[in-house]
């Protein structure tokens, strides 16, 4: 494959050089079961430890409070799943209507079985009413789960009041912080968060490994059982490579955040404005303030986004779609759905998310090439007078 | 990503027969901007009545624009009962496949097709009569006639390929039990369609709960969801059913009279006739 430009980075990020030099030791040589009485397996339970630390101070908690886990779906599940054990007599669970399905399919299918799940709704700019929230919050709530930014659009919440709300209440406050952790900086000493999911492949880290930040004293039964592995908050032998990775990905993080922020902003606000200008019936999505660095969703019009992808395909360049037809669903996105953006705009959404990787160059040859595109596929479409 | 073959990308790159042909003999469009894809033929016949000059416009993703394209070739030189044989398995197999879940695409291809010659025979400019039939999938506007054809010409077995080809039950899904009925009618078999309908024999309360909980998951939810709206199963009293509705039909002023027949009759029908649903009362 010739050139790629990769402004997908909500999806998955590459592998930073420094991770995968810190990795590899532990897939050849260093092979070792970190719970085995021996030397050789021993020695590797104190590269668990760094790493352990090392997201600690990324998030701003004590090192006692992440446990591993296999990804951000399991993080979700764990917490969700694992609190709603844990607090037998309550039956209500409140959410959004715009979480990633790991977190709005899991407590859909807990109302199949019987739970109340209070899905709350979203304006034009994607945030919730917190006065909503408030009255919603009762003795009967197990659960709070609200994402700390939004994967399509970057819209972040203002999570530490929602997690000032719930705590209130003495509910439990679960937050999936996927698309948040090494884009904007957290501090959970000073927050109401009890459980926070991440996922290492969203930032330099390889696929397969997530955490569970697990305050101290929040009650919550174990998803995954069957060992003493994470103090048996989830049994399974650890996936050593992935940990030590994803501590070496989370040090390089809290030092980029200025980057992501500064240099990689300027990137996205460059690309953004650009494209605005230069395509005709183009517009933002989301909340344009609160919003991750990284990230902008603009719908186009009158055109199919699945085309528009595959026409960026053609120049090698990568980016997603809220359209129905990228999914193999025959209904555009739930996100751009609950935002109440119009059919004429919803399937025509795209999403361009960078990284601190990305050059102005990258951004200068989107810029474009993108009105081509979207002035090719208007001369296709039947809304559009030729 | 999806498997698109080389003659599918070929068309969706470098579509043919693009745009309108002026003072066309038949105009006809399928699809709509809120089911995501969207096609405009317009045609022009010669004087022997043969297919001269054809057009198309659409709205839609790539199979969306390369069956609508290589359809125009296929038309072009034809007479209008020629024309007029052509199925979405036509079009399929010349662009030599097309993934699974994208046939849809080659029939509203075809649908856009028998519109233009309805809209022809009917006289110019006037627009074509929308198929018979009664809407069984009211989420993509799909009647038992249009999901009838798909499945006989298709040869389907399934509902998961109902929705590949028309979409119908993709949406909210309350649909699904009905095209399972239609499919077992054509096909001549006994289904689980049928299954379902006969009363359970004698329950235990726990039983009861259960089945009552199931026929509001499945039966219920998914409709008032398609419409914003969400039900909760209070309590369980004997036959009375407590619940709450919330969302945009707790508001709606028919909630009443609507919303708690239609839980009521799913109840009724599925659990024990002599259930009785009540709304709690705040």
């Amino acid at each position: 494959m010739s050139r790629v430009i990769y402004f997908d980075n909500n999806a998955t990020t590459n592998v930073a050089p420094e991770v995968f030099e810190a990795m590899k030791p532990f897939l050849t040589d260093l092979y070792g079961n970190p719970s085995s009485m021996h030397t050789f397996g021993g020695q590797v339970e104190k590269h668990i430890r760094y790493s352990r630390e090392a997201i600690a101070a990324l998030l701003g908690c004590d090192s006692s409070e992440i446990v591993f886990t296999g990804c951000g779906t399991e993080s979700d599940n764990t917490a969700i799943k694992g609190v709603l054990a844990a607090y037998p007599e309550k039956r209500k669970i409140i959410t959004t209507r715009v979480e990633h399905p790991a977190v709005l399919t899991t407590c859909r299918e807990l109302q199949n079985q019987g739970y109340r799940l209070i899905e709350l709704g979203v304006d034009k700019y994607g945030q919730i009413a917190l006065d909503e929230l408030k009255a919603q919050v009762d003795d009967d709530t197990a659960l709070v789960t609200i994402m700390y930014a939004n994967n399509e659009t970057g819209v972040i919440f203002p999570i530490d009041k929602i997690a000032e709300i719930v705590k209130a209440k003495d509910v439990v406050f679960h937050t999936d912080a996927v698309q948040a952790v090494g884009k904007i900086p957290l501090n959970l000493n000073n927050s109401n968060i009890d459980l926070l999911s991440l996922s290492g492949h969203k930032f330099h880290a390889p696929k397969g490994v997530g955490v569970l930040y697990i305050r101290k004293g929040t009650r919550i039964s174990p998803f995954i059982v069957g060992g003493h592995q994470e103090k048996s908050r989830r049994a399974g032998t650890e996936n050593v490579a992935g940990i030590v990775a994803l501590g070496k990905a989370a040090e390089i993080a809290a030092k980029s955040i200025r980057e992501e922020n500064t240099k990689v902003k300027k990137l996205r606000d460059k690309l953004e404005n650009a494209i605005l200008k230069s395509c005709p019936g183009s517009m933002l999505n989301g909340d344009k303030i609160n919003r991750l660095p990284n990230t902008t969703n603009i719908s186009f019009e009158f055109i199919e986004g699945e085309a528009i992808l595959l026409l960026l395909d053609q120049f090698g360049i990568c980016a997603s779609s809220g359209s129905a037809c990228t999914s193999g669903a025959l209904e555009p996105s739930h996100v751009m759905r609950a935002m109440g953006v119009p059919f004429t705009a919803a399937h025509g959404s795209i999403r361009f998310s960078l990284s601190t990787y990305n050059t102005e160059e990258e951004v200068d040859f989107v810029i474009e090439k993108m009105p081509i595109i979207v002035n090719r596929l208007r001369e296709l479409s039947p809304f559009v007078e030729s | 990503m999806w498997d698109y073959n080389k003659k599918v990308m070929e068309y969706f790159l470098h579509p043919k027969n693009a745009g309108e042909v002026e003072n066309p003999d038949g105009i006809g469009e399928e699809g709509s901007l809120a089911c995501g894809d969207m096609l405009k033929l317009t045609f022009k016949l010669d004087k022997n009545g043969k297919i001269a000059d054809v057009k198309f416009k659409t709205f839609g993703c790539a199979s969306a624009i390369a069956s609508a394209s290589i359809m125009t070739e296929m038309v072009k030189g034809l007479t209008i009962e020629e024309a007029e044989k052509i199925t979405n398995k036509d079009i399929v197999d010349k662009l030599g496949g097309l993934p699974e879940q994208k046939m849809h695409c080659s029939v509203m291809g075809m649908e856009a097709l028998q519109a233009a010659i309805a809209n022809y025979r009917t006289g110019k400019g006037k627009p074509a009569k929308k198929a018979e039939g009664k809407i069984v999938c009211t989420c993509f506007g799909v009647t038992d006639k249009e999901i009838e054809k798909v499945i006989i010409e298709n040869d389907i077995e399934t509902v998961e390929q109902v929705t590949n080809y028309c979409k119908a039950g993709g949406g909210c899904g309350s649909c699904r039990g009905e095209i399972q009925q239609i499919i077992d009618k054509i096909r001549g078999k006994k289904g689980k369609g049928t299954e379902v309908h006969t009363h359970p024999k004698k329950l235990t309360n726990l039983q009861k709960i259960q089945l009552i909980q199931r026929t509001i998951s499945e039966q219920v939810r998914p409709l008032l969801k398609a419409h914003g709206g969400d039900i909760d199963l209070i309590d369980v009293e004997g036959s009375k059913v407590i619940v709450a509705f919330r969302g945009m039909c707790s508001q709606c002023p028919t909630a009443e009279f609507t919303m708690k027949d239609v839980v009521e009759g799913r109840l009724k029908e599925f659990v024990s006739k002599d259930i009785v649903v009540e709304e709690q009362s705040e």
